[in-house]
């Protein structure tokens, strides 16, 4: 059995081990911690825009580390972290292999995490999630900015080694008698996102680099004061970042095509069609990085380029929906805790990628450009499609984790009240971005529409803050106290489920 | 997995590439007029710094954290910063653009009504980036 919760073990057991479940369970439960610091990062920051004026954060340079440090926790520390949990528990089994292909490189990707996760929050920057020079180089308080850089940088190389092990073992490792095209499309997803991780990263990684030489002062790649470009970062940034998105959404996309067939009863509408979105996407998602910058003065056709670019990435994503919609069509569909959050994830994904074709359309971005309507607009992705993908995953593989059955009721209640607080934070930002407000900004002028906007979303906030609690202890309680679970089927639904319950993990 | 045919996907990615094709071909319309900027547009230089707005008219008159314009007429900003980037906005008259040390970035507009509106900075620029505000009025023209 390699249910790992299920027998007693000692924690230096796991801690040491190199064995694929027990690397997961470890980055799982690490971005579980990630999510509950950040997610309290992220109620004091609506906590004080409640109102005007200054309300629970005593001062702007305060709020200004807390909003960057929230974005960087669930970006790198929640989010990716994560998917690799998910990745390190299924990919191995779905390819039917032992073990991920490097499992010592694997074990050495998930302790540099926790290193730069300490960098991250020891240090507390304020030059908010891209570091943007010159700001970042002649304004930025040290050491935290510096701290920042280096946690970053020790991060790209946990994501690339991480890269390198899932494609080894999907492509190498997979077993003899299974062709690519039978590899399920979840380890297809993390195939998908860790190419991009390889061709993206490494251009982030070099300008982070210099951002640090420019820092200290010996170079000026970056800072106008001694020729240098700040446009050139972030050209290298997004290059890396806009496909990053897709990194961060494929694994979830992954984990819905695992969850939507299982509990509508039914196989997926279009295998082809699904490996066929994922590959597109890794693709063209090179093709649009530009579109973060149109306000930084490029010209007529750079911006026109760009924009075509980013609306070729459309069709991809919009394949996905239909695929799951396709497949749910007809079946006898199981609404359990795992369904919902997905179903309610696919629907949030829509939205989401309405207003990304509204920010795509040049005119339309310089009303929407750093106002909260981006920051409703990424949110939609990755808290509603993102984290509602994983969160509900974690529900589907809770059985399989920890040998016991969560809290039916409360998981509902979880997704429920999540639901409700994502649509009321997150549209109504996308309003307050209509009406001007910038984002990024400790304090706000007393203007009625901006006080009422906030306030609704800032309530949502608190609603998703509730469910979290009921999710926790759902968590902690049933993991020792939940009905023990049918490894063979936990959700009643029939077929077969990737459960390598027979697994052997060489330390039981 | 065969079975089922595939029309109705085609048709749905065929409606979703031609909505797309749509809305860049509007965009791409809308955006080359709103660049034309008009003959004889009076300039104005707007410099950004940690954390006020500075204008300097084609007379030389200089202006802080307040910007008078005159209805009716077109005006192009010329825009840069001193220190670190920020971006100059009108959100009222969807004026938008990066204020950048080492470069002049242009964007023009013309005021239609008498009034006040916000001048906001909309790019991080550190500890009072959330207050770095200001006011354009417009007024009645002058001759
Ligand atoms: C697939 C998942 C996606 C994720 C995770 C995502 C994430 C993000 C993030 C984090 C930003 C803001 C970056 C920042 O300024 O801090 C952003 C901005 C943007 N996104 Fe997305 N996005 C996704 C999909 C899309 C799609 C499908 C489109 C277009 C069709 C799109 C178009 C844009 C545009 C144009 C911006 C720039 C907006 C601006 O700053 O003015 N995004 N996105
Ligand atoms: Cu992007
Ligand atoms: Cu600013």
């Amino acid at each position: 059995m390699v249910l790992e919760l299920q027998k007693p073990r000692p924690i230096w057991q796991i801690m040491f081990s190199t064995h694929h479940t027990d690397v997961g369970l470890l980055y799982l439960i690490m971005s579980l911690g990630f999510l509950f610091l950040g997610g309290a990062l992220a109620l004091a920051i609506r906590a004080e825009l409640f109102l005007p004026g200054a309300q629970i954060i005593g001062d702007a340079m305060t709020f200004n580390r807390i909003f960057t440090v929230h974005g960087t926790t669930l970006i790198f520390l929640f989010i990716i972290p994560f998917a690799s949990a998910v990745g390190n528990y299924f990919v191995p089994i779905m390819v039917r292999y032992k073990d991920m292909a490097y499992p010592k490189l694997n074990a050495i990707a998930f302790w540099m995490i926790p290193p730069s996760g300490a960098l991250i929050w020891l240090g507390f920057a304020d030059f908010t999630w891209y570091a943007t020079p010159p700001y970042s180089i002649i304004s930025a308080p040290g050491p935290a900015a510096d701290m920042w850089i280096f946690g970053l940088k020790i991060l790209g190389v946990s994501s690339v080694l991480g890269a390198i092990n899932f494609v080894v073992t999907i492509l190498k490792c997979k077993h003899p008698d299974m062709s690519i095209g039978q590899v399920p499309l979840l380890a297809w997803s993390f195939l998908s996102s860790s190419l991009i991780i390889l061709v993206a990263i490494p251009t982030f990684a070099a300008a982070l680099l210099m951002l640090l030489t420019d820092r200290l002062g010996v170079t000026g790649f970056f800072n106008p004061a001694m020729g240098g470009d700040p446009i050139a970062y972030a050209h290298l940034f997004w290059f890396t970042f806009h496909p990053e998105v897709y990194v961060l959404v494929i694994p979830a996309i992954g984990m819905m095509y695992e969850i939507i067939p299982r509990f509508s009863r039914k196989p997926i509408y279009s295998f082809n069609s699904g490996i066929f979105a994922f590959v597109l996407l890794s693709i063209v998602g090179f093709s649009s990085w530009a579109h973060h910058m149109y306000a930084t003065g490029m010209s007529f056709t750079e911006k026109t380029v760009f924009m075509v670019g980013t609306l070729a990435a459309v069709p991809a994503s919009a394949m996905h929906v239909y695929n799951f919609i396709a497949t749910m069509w007809n079946g006898r569909i199981k609404f359990a805790t795992p369904m919902m959050w997905a179903v309610g994830g696919i629907a949030l994904f829509f939205s989401a990628g309405a207003g990304g074709v509204a920010n795509a359309a040049m005119p339309l971005d310089f009303t929407t450009h750093d106002t909260y309507w981006v920051v409703g607009h990424f949110h939609l992705f990755v808290m509603g499609t993102i984290a509602f993908g994983s969160i509900g995953y974690l529900y589907y593989m809770y059985p399989y984790v920890t040998g016991r059955m969560y809290n039916e009721a409360m998981g509902k209640i979880h997704f429920i009240l999540s639901f409700i607080g994502t649509i009321l934070v997150f549209f109504t930002q996308h309003v307050l971005g209509l009406y001007g407000m910038p984002r990024r900004i400790f304090d706000y002028p007393p203007i009625p529409e901006w006080i009422a906007m906030n306030q609704i979303a800032s309530i949502g906030a608190m609603i998703i803050g509730v469910s979290m609690v009921i999710f926790l202890v759902n968590m902690i309680y049933s993991a020792g106290k939940g009905e023990p679970a049918n490894p063979e089927d936990p959700f009643g639904v029939g077929g077969k489920y990737y459960y390598p319950f027979e697994a052997k993990n060489p330390s039981h | 997995m065969g079975g089922h045919s595939n029309w109705p996907e085609w048709i749905y990615v065929g409606v979703v590439v031609a909505i797309m094709c749509w809305v860049g071909a509007e965009a791409w319309e809308a955006e080359r007029l709103v660049e034309h900027v008009p003959e004889g547009a009076e300039i104005i230089k707007v410099t950004g710094q940690q954390w006020f707005w500075t204008f300097e008219h084609e007379d030389g008159t200089k202006e802080i954290g307040e910007l008078h314009v005159e209805k009716g007429k077109a005006y192009k900003f010329e825009i840069h910063s001193t220190d670190v980037n920020h971006s100059f906005n009108i959100h009222d008259y969807v004026v938008l653009m990066d204020a950048i040390p080492g470069r002049v970035n242009t964007v023009w507009f013309a005021p239609t009504d008498v009034g006040e509106h916000d001048i906001q900075c909309r790019e991080y620029c550190g500890l009072i980036h959330y207050n770095m505000r200001g006011t354009l009025i417009v007024e009645e023209p002058h001759s």
